[in-house]
């Protein structure tokens, strides 16, 4: 896919990902420009990981990335607002249960 | 540094200590001119990406040296420092083979340089963790994993370079064929290398020549890289011979600590 407004001096952009330790999740650090997926990973090391923050890299093509229209907020987030019940806490647990 | 101690020269070291001090040198000083060349590109890199990526190998090089002369200084065992050795030695003195001190030229340049050094010194030092010497195996045993890195960055460029447009590929031979010479000295063996070999403490040149010969040749084969013949060198500088180069290196490294001497930050 190439977008002919594109700049093609300009390398590419990806979001780079990092598990801090084994069992965490990986987590969005930031973003960086590189020609090819393998120099984003050598590029990630050197940006987001030479105070060993971490253990793991993701990278992704930022193009890639299919984003929630800030617009549509009020319909697509709103509506949980009024929907407490979904959290754990508005539950009461009796006293006789023991286990659950 | 310690300014205070002076450098007793003329006072001769036995020959074993003298052998081993000259090759960590030689060690040392491929590390230290190379990171130092390296950190020539820091501001001026093609992207801020490889500003940095760059700035951290020569960081690598910069922290191997440093362990590296400590050492020389120890074994030397005249009080001189990893600054003093670093800082006020002469142009002479210096034992790098002299490809570390050859300019960056383009970034292709840059990446071919470092594609031969890297391969070089990984296959040195993958051999030197097992050195009969400690602090040399446990230097090495470090420095591997970094140098490891290295080479999968500049590989990495020397792939998408020489396999990429005529003009990066066209750079990229240019610079192979300009340096690929210089490489020939890494691997004389003289009489220092063979002691030390034989000594258990380093490597022998003809099976790390080798091996360095194989990686290197993977390299070129994806990078769509022509390899250079071999011809007869007349570089020496593992024996303190070097090229107009070093000067300019060492005046702008050590100038700070000849001007201030003992300046600290």
């Amino acid at each position: 896919m190439s977008n002919p407004t594109e700049d093609r001096r300009q390398w590419p952009l990806y979001e780079v990902f990092v598990r801090a330790r084994g069992g965490l999740d990986h987590k969005h650090v930031g973003s960086l420009h590189a020609a090819d997926a393998r120099m984003a990973i050598d590029h990630a090391r050197d940006l987001y990981t030479r105070r060993q923050e971490g253990v793991s890299i993701w990278v992704v093509p930022s193009k890639d990335i299919t984003a929630s229209d800030p617009a549509e907020n009020d319909s697509l987030f709103e509506p949980a607002r009024d929907k407490i019940y979904r959290h754990p806490t508005f539950y009461e647990i009796p006293d006789e249960v023991k286990t659950l | 540094m310690n300014a205070a101690s002076p450098v007793v020269r003329g006072q001769e070291l036995n020959a074993d200590a003298q052998a081993l001090f000259r090759y960590v040198l030689r060690l040392g000083d491929l590390s230290l001119v190379l990171g130092q060349r390296l950190g020539e590109w820091v501001g001026h890199s093609p992207a801020l990406e490889e500003d940095l990526g760059l700035a951290n190998v020569a960081l690598d090089l910069i922290g191997q040296a440093r362990l590296l002369l400590t050492y020389a200084g120890e074994v030397e065992g005249r009080g001189r420092g990893e600054d003093e050795i670093a800082f006020l030695r002469e142009h002479g003195e210096y034992l790098n083979a002299i490809l570390a001190e050859q300019p960056n030229g383009d970034f292709g340049q840059t990446i071919v340089r470092q594609v031969l050094i890297d391969a070089f010194q990984l296959e040195v030092y993958e051999r030197m963790t097992t050195s009969s010497d400690e602090r040399l195996a446990a230097i090495a045993a470090k420095s591997v994993k970094e140098v490891l890195y290295h080479l999968r960055y500049s590989g990495g460029w020397l792939v998408r370079l020489g396999d990429g447009t005529d003009e990066s590929h066209a750079r990229v031979q240019s610079a192979l064929d300009n340096l690929w010479p210089y490489t020939v000295e890494l691997f004389a063996e003289d009489e220092l290398d063979r002691t030390m070999a034989d000594r258990g403490v380093a490597p022998r040149l003809s099976d790390v020549q080798a091996a360095w010969l194989r990686r290197i040749d993977e390299i070129l084969a994806e990078a769509t890289l022509r390899r250079p013949k071999d011809r007869p060198h007349s570089w020496h500088g593992k024996r303190g011979q070097h090229s107009e180069h070093l000067g300019y290196i060492l005046a702008e490294m050590q100038h700070l600590q000849r001007t201030y001497p003992g300046a600290r930050w």
